[in-house]
């Protein structure tokens, strides 16, 4: 019998701690597998951010640095000028990169880093309770928005990628979302484009995944998949933005 | 014939593999596992082996063999 799909080499050995039906076990394992198939697993270092994913240096097995909450890209771009020759990518929450990290964000993509980034767009605070964020939904309930997010009062969901693709110095920006099997094959074709930029000294490149929590939405893991393909990817529309 | 093997020890039990299988072979078993959660379990008559239920596993417990 031939094993056709286990865990990759990248990715340790022990559960993880999130909910039940969390997409960053999904996109950690993307991650990991990524970095397997191009065989960089010895030269990649990995920004962790603050929020959910924080502690996802004990799940990958390569080098990683922890980074002051918002300020991963700033860590980067440190790291990736004093070894280029290492493949540096950071790994941010929307309340990291979206809220509290705005202006590293920004100014990295300006300067047309070449790093890789790979933004959860979850559309919550998850690790603080499930307050809202500058990307929820208008209309969305969250705990500090408890009749719903409202444009009047709380502005209009934050497109950061849109953003961002507008910048000269900025060379890929692609949404996808993990609603399915299918589209979670499509978000690993994407992120191993954006290593693959970086590989080739291409620019800053940043893929934003649209990715479920169920435990704040309050829904099933699988009515949180049919959540993000009915309703998120209309405000938030898939596909090569730049 | 393909089969799956299930690391009941790391389910959590949110059943995406099983709501995503063409063939409905996973179900939630009645057991706790070490995490005190219900994991699911699979029934190895039918698979495809098209490894959907791998690809969207959160916790990356699910092995494919052909």
């Amino acid at each position: 019998m031939k094993l056709l799909f286990k865990r990759p080499r990248s990715l340790r050995e022990i559960p993880t701690h999130y909910c039940p039906g969390c997409g960053h076990g999904i996109v950690q394992r993307l991650v990991a597998e990524v970095v397997d198939e191009l065989d960089i697993r010895e030269r990649v270092i990995g920004v962790a951010p603050v929020g959910c994913a924080v502690i996802a240096y004990d799940y990958w097995d390569f080098d990683c640095s922890e980074a002051a909450h918002g300020r991963a890209l700033a860590v980067a771009t440190g790291i990736k000028r004093m070894r280029p020759e290492n493949i540096v990518f950071t790994y941010q929450g929307d309340g990291d990169l979206a809220a509290i990290g705005t202006a590293e964000t920004i100014h990295a993509a300006n300067r047309g880093e070449n790093l890789t980034v790979i933004f959860i767009n979850n559309a919550v605070y998850g690790m603080t309770g499930g307050q809202m964020a500058p990307t929820t939904l208008l209309n969305q309930k969250t705990t500090t928005t408890p009749y719903g997010r409202r444009a009047d009062r709380e502005g209009y969901p934050l497109k950061i990628s849109e953003l961002i693709a507008q910048l000269p110095a900025v060379r890929y920006v692609e949404r996808v979302a993990l609603y399915s099997p299918q589209a979670v094959f499509i978000a690993k074709k994407t992120i191993k484009q954006a290593f693959q930029n970086q590989i080739e000294n291409r620019g800053f490149s940043l893929v934003e995944v649209l990715s479920p929590c169920p435990t704040y939405w309050g829904m099933s893991p699988k009515e949180a998949m049919d959540w993000i393909r009915d309703v998120m990817i209309k405000e938030f529309p898939l596909g090569r933005i730049r | 014939m393909p089969r799956i093997v299930i690391e009941q020890d790391k389910c959590k039990g949110c059943l995406l593999c099983a709501s995503f299988c063409p063939k409905g072979l996973i179900k939630k078993a009645d057991k706790l596992n070490k995490l005190g959660l219900n994991p699911v379990e699979f029934d190895a008559k039918g698979c495809l082996g098209c490894m959907q239920c791998a690809v969207i596993c959160p916790d990356c417990c699910i092995r494919i063999y052909k």
